[in-house]
């Protein structure tokens, strides 16, 4: 078990407070103005042999994002833009970092903006954390007080402006040029990448957009050194990360531990176990609702990281572990999931918008043991015309936990759905039929 | 699914009041000269709470004209995200999240409350007026699962025992404690905490 010391977030659970004073004890804020003397080049290079990663589910490397901006402010100005808009199912990490480790935040995006020449940040914070919002503004506001952020912050020479922009319950916001779009006061729909938006972002200027904990890790991983950062986890996988444990355990919370803890060591020792003993398991959900679900087998000897959930074909995502024991179905599990990927597609791509709704509604069928076998197939077909064929990252969100249920769980799926039409002619059953649009009007 | 059918009933005006108005010019001014626009979130949410939790078209129209911008950019964003309410809905407006990590710890046990104690069918007033309720994705907090939303605030830990409390106490006429309802602190492992503990007892 990671060392008490070596945690970053301090106060995930609150003990100590949020205000600036108790950050203060927690050694935010603690030489914060020698770290910016240092320069740029440094801070970049010292993020870059750190070897963090972006914490918001994909993984790129923080400082050769950061490295992508202008070195030279042209004619654009320079933005940095915080994606707190935390929707994922599964994941709950930011939320406690907005309301307990606000100063993290706050100290990161002054680091951050100076690193990427950028005078104005937005954090964008989905509109359901209204309260969470609110403590990060007063926060904000006690930084600007004692002139930690504001104009000459901390007599560096640097001028930063940090504004909250709140979001309004749209999923797809927390896709990077999405939450770009909605931030300029228009429909939530993704932007075709090139242009990336480290050149052409927000307002048609470079913009630099980062997850809330990575940006909240920056400054003790400067001020600890990132030596000490690397020599937790492994090579290219490296530091610490808050790990949201759900779902059908004893004891589900929010806990911060190394990178590749194994993910029996997290459920069992932090989570209090799967309710009715570990071989009561029955699937995980690794990196929140739009991975790939891991069978009990393979989760007995995993390790949480980037690079060995991608060899167990899955990701860390945003390391929101979802439980799921022997006492669910795991095939309406799913369908609720590809409910949720229905009711949260944007409509921009054909292959996203209505390919999201026909998983939905198969797999509700294949729940309730009303399609045919060969529909199995047909199921996994659709999701590889969805996978790679949208604007952005969505289509595969939508299309990879069902994957992951036929690749882990189709005999399951065929056991339950042994109906064919043409044998039994039961014509109460309709085939095909879009029986969910008839009975929820709302749907 | 979000109450995105328009209301029938549309008041004639609408405009910003005292409060309303400095709040919208603060927002407005944290953003580049010429870039309003990006205000037309927050200003829809302000009209929302100035109108009694919902958007009447003629609130739109003058968002529209307050932020030098087309109509119809106004009515779509207004009916893209899924927090804008362009239907009345109580004064109480429960958000029961049945994504599934709150339904495999019970969230539809939570919505059958609903159906018993406020209405058979979601988006519907209660008999008194004063409670509507709804089925919502994900709200982000699911290791407090199952959780719900009523209006600002998240109540976490729960079950169907203590949803029904939660509504008779507001038939009551009180405000019922946002925050966990199984007694634990914030997102802490209950009883079987391992981590921070010197911060605990500090």
């Amino acid at each position: 078990m990671l060392k008490d010391k070596d945690r970053i977030f301090q106060n995930l659970y609150n003990d100590s407070g949020a205000d600036i004073e108790s950050a203060k004890l927690r050694n935010d804020w603690n030489g914060t103005k020698e770290i910016l003397e240092k320069g740029r080049e440094w801070i970049i290079n010292e993020v870059k042999s750190s070897e963090l990663r972006g914490r918001g589910g994909a993984g790129f490397p923080t400082g050769l994002k950061w490295s992508f901006a202008p070195k030279e402010v042209g004619s654009r100005p320079h933005y940095l833009v915080i994606n707190a808009d935390e929707s994922e199912p599964g994941t709950c990490k930011d939320r406690d970092i907005l309301r307990f480790e606000p100063h993290k935040l706050i100290e990161g995006c002054l680091i951050a903006s100076y690193a990427v020449n950028a005078h104005k940040c937005y954090i964008y914070i989905r509109g359901e954390y209204f309260n969470e919002g609110q403590k990060l503004q007063t926060a904000i506001d006690e930084a600007y007080k004692n002139n930690l952020i504001g104009k000459n912050a901390l007599n560096s020479g640097w001028d930063l402006d940090i504004y909250i922009h709140y979001g309004a319950g749209a999923y797809i916001c927390g896709e990077e040029t999405a939450l770009l779009e909605s931030l300029e006061g228009k429909k939530g729909q993704p932007r075709l990448k090139p242009p990336f938006p480290a050149l052409i972002g927000l307002y048609g200027c470079p913009t630099i957009i980062n997850n809330v904990e990575t940006v909240a890790a920056v400054p003790t991983i400067l001020r600890r050194g990132a030596k000490w950062f690397s020599s937790l986890g492994r090579p290219k996988n490296t530091g610490t990360k808050i790990y949201c444990i759900s779902g059908n355990v004893n004891n589900p919370c929010n806990v911060e531990e190394e990178m590749g803890v194994p993910l029996k060591e997290l459920i069992e020792t932090h989570a209090g176990g799967v309710v009715g003993g570990w071989d009561n398991l029955k699937a995980v959900i690794p990196g929140g609702s739009s991975m790939p679900m891991l069978p009990k087998e393979i989760c007995d000897n995993m390790k949480m990281d980037f690079d060995e959930c991608v060899e167990n074909k899955t990701g860390l995502g945003t390391a929101g572990i979802v439980v799921i024991n022997n006492d669910q179905d795991i095939i309406k599990c799913m369908a609720r999931i590809a409910r949720f990927y229905k009711h949260e597609s944007c409509g921009q791509c054909t292959p996203c918008r209505e390919g999201s709704g026909w998983m939905w509604r198969m797999l509700e069928r294949m729940a309730a043991g009303e399609a045919t076998p060969d529909e199995v197939d047909m199921l996994f077909d659709v999701t590889k015309q969805i996978e790679g064929h949208t604007i952005c990252a969505f289509g595969e969100g939508s299309s990879w936990p069902v994957q992951g249920l036929i690749r882990h769980f189709k005999d399951e799926i065929l056991e339950r759905n042994k109906f064919d039409p043409l044998v039994k002619k039961q014509k109460n059953i309709p085939y095909l039929v879009d029986q969910h649009l008839l009975e929820k009007e709302n749907a | 699914m979000s109450i995105k059918k328009i209301h029938k009933e549309q008041p004639d005006t609408f405009q910003f009041n005292d409060k309303s108005m400095a709040a919208a010019n603060k927002i407005i001014s944290n953003y580049p000269d010429g870039k309003q626009q990006s205000a037309v979130m927050a200003l829809l949410y302000i009209a929302q709470r100035q109108n009694d939790n919902w958007i009447p078209l003629q609130a739109m129209k003058y968002i529209a004209k307050f932020l030098d911008m087309p109509y119809i950019k106004v009515y779509e964003v207004a009916t893209f995200y899924s927090m804008y309410n362009l239907s009345p809905v109580g004064k109480y407006f429960f958000q029961v999240c049945t994504t599934t990590p709150c339904m495999l710890r019970g969230a539809y046990d939570l919505v059958k409350v609903c159906k018993n104690k406020i209405s058979e069918k979601e988006n519907v007033l209660s008999d008194d007026g004063k409670i509507s309720w709804m089925e919502v994705e994900c709200l982000g907090a699911c290791v407090n699962a199952p959780m719900m939303q009523v209006n600002e605030h998240y109540y976490e830990d729960l079950n169907d025992k203590k949803l029904e409390e939660i509504i008779e106490t507001i038939y009551q006429n009180k405000d019922p404690k946002p925050g966990s309802y199984s007694g634990r602190i914030n997102a802490e492992p209950v009883n079987n905490r391992k981590t921070l503990l010197g911060n605990k007892n500090a």
